[in-house]
């Protein structure tokens, strides 16, 4: 059997330059929906964490990938703030020992390194599904990229990944919340979005369009 | 909008350059936002790190100094504070005996303190959660009741007890006792405004308070008419009767205020609300009346009850020299 093809470290630096062009565009929408449920600054904080993450990236330019990653973890971690620097840092942490010392990936490899940044968010957050959290739209997409890749293509893999993602999201206004500074709204949080959830459903979409 | 400030973005940065200016004997470090005490605790003695978001001065940094804390971490206005600030933190104030991490229970703050007990490797670090207000009644399905007032008991109680030399074993159990036997309420009469909004967090009318409030505009329990003092106290102290058992033991009691009510309103309250306490049989052994866990300038109050015994009241009575609390020295 012939190796599927690779995933380059192009392609993946392309990646984090759509979530950071992605954040600009969509910080105004975050913030609002944060505003109504939560305090509202998660667009301003992720759009800010980003920003810092690509000068990093820009400045040190990484010649491995799990250097590359671990770069912005540990950027958004001490820049972000909140309890979404925490979640997408190790995110972004544990994907850089979930993908190894490489400089270019099998479809495996980004789907091993998904997970284990799952995981992380998991082990840090302690989400249950249906809490209205990022989880709920980061787990369906992780999910969808694996099937994907067994099944088809990278680029089709990514695209289900972000379907997933989105819809995801959109389920999470129906949920009440039971994460965070949104539950203490309690029954109050129905009818919005997270916008943990909805910042996640960016990130995946950017995924999609780099290995498109 | 009208607040002494040069900008909204420099608002935590200037007034770190005025504590510094107002307290030699703190150690302020501008670029990672943390107070130490001048004077560091000898050594293989056990340090004790608390910190969050700003906006509720004195706490945490007005804390700082002997028979208290070691170090305040400063986040941003109602944001927690980073990792990297936290563990550089904890490995400035160890002296080789460990750190206890005295944490409020905001989702942010658990989260940013836990990833700083990992980032500081190697050092022995102990966590103790403070989550005293009962205005948050389920908590099962909520990020769990929020800390508040019992956080300025607590780091009193615990300083004094690590001055003494205590190991970190004992300090952490000892925390968990003092954070498990308070509790506390809060509300207010109008919301804080976030220097960086300009707005009000929430729109209270005239004739109208938040009972059960958090401490930084997050919603109460309910939303009533305003009333007097003495039914207002009894809003606040009969949730908190119903929640625990206080029995015949001495209290600590706090009345605080959330930055913008007057003393004079603070004592009338206190009167009040010690006259309920005694009421129901509680023992007012010790009070404290005054601005310690504020919300910038929300005006309103928070009543917190500290079932104590011999030993909190001495470790209480110990003395104590910083900014915010100083006596016996």
């Amino acid at each position: 059997m012939r190796d599927a093809p690779a995933i380059s470290y192009e392609q993946l630096l392309n990646w984090l330059r759509f979530i950071d062009e992605g954040l600009i565009e969509q910080r105004g929408f975050l913030t609002e929906l944060d505003a109504a449920i939560g305090d509202g600054d998660h667009g301003t904080n992720l759009a800010r964490g980003a920003g810092a993450a690509s000068s990093k990236v820009d400045a040190e330019q990484p010649e491995y990938l799990d250097e590359l990653f671990k770069l912005v973890g540990m950027t958004l971690v001490s820049s972000v703030g909140g309890a979404s620097g925490p979640l997408y840092g190790t995110f972004f942490l544990r994907l850089a020992t979930g993908v190894g010392h490489r400089q270019e990936l099998t479809p495996e490899q980004l789907a091993d390194g998904l997970e284990a940044g799952l995981g992380g968010v998991v082990e840090r957050g302690k989400p249950e599904p249906g809490d209205k959290t990022m989880y709920d739209a980061m787990a369906p997409a992780v999910r969808a990229f694996r099937a994907g890749i067994s099944s088809g293509d990278v680029a089709s893999a990514s695209r289900s990944a972000a379907d997933a993602a989105a819809e995801g999201r959109n389920a999470t206004a129906d949920m009440v919340a039971r994460k965070g500074r949104a539950s203490y709204l309690g029954d109050r949080s129905v009818g919005h979005i997270d916008p943990g959830a909805a910042s996640v459903a960016l990130m995946f979409e950017a995924l999609a369009a780099a290995l498109a | 909008m009208k607040k002494l400030i040069n900008g909204a973005e420099d608002v935590l940065a200037e007034s770190l350059v005025g504590l510094a200016a107002a307290h030699p004997e703190l150690r302020v470090d501008h670029a990672n936002r943390i107070v130490y005490r001048a004077e560091p605790k000898p050594h293989g003695t056990v340090a004790i790190l608390s910190g969050g978001g700003s906006g509720h001065e004195p706490l945490h940094a007005g804390y700082v100094g002997f028979g208290m804390l070691d170090a305040a971490v400063c986040g941003e206005i109602f944001t927690s504070p980073t990792p990297d600030q936290i563990a550089l933190a904890t490995k400035t104030v160890d002296t080789g005996a460990g750190v206890l991490h005295l944490v409020k229970n905001y989702t942010g703050d658990v989260m940013n303190f836990d990833m700083a007990t990992e980032l500081a490797g190697g050092i022995a670090v102990a966590t103790v959660i403070i989550a005293d207000d009962v205005a948050v009644e389920d908590s099962t399905y909520t990020a769990g009741r929020r800390g508040t007032g019992v956080t300025v008991l607590l780091e009193k109680i615990v300083g004094a007890a690590a001055e003494q030399g205590r190991d970190l074993a004992e300090l952490a159990a000892l925390a968990r006792r003092v954070a498990g036997s308070g509790r506390s309420m809060g509300m207010a009469l109008t919301s804080a405004t976030l220097p960086a909004s300009g707005k009000p967090n929430f729109d209270l009318g005239d004739a109208e308070i938040e009972v059960g409030v958090g401490i930084h505009g997050e919603p109460g329990r309910r939303r009533v008419p305003l009333g007097s003092a003495r039914e207002i106290a009894a809003m606040l102290v009969e949730p908190i009767l119903a929640d625990y058992t206080f029995g015949g033991e001495p209290a600590v009691v706090m009345l605080n205020g959330m930055g913008a009510t007057p003393l004079i309103e603070l004592y009338v309250m206190f009167g009040e609300v010690s006259a309920l306490l005694e009421k129901a049989g509680v023992r007012v052994a010790r009070s404290l009346v005054g601005n310690y866990i504020t919300s910038l300038d929300m005006a309103g109050c928070s009543v917190t009850v500290l079932r104590a015994d011999d030993e909190l009241l001495g470790l209480w009575d110990a003395p104590v020299s910083t900014p915010a609390l100083r006596w016996g020295v």
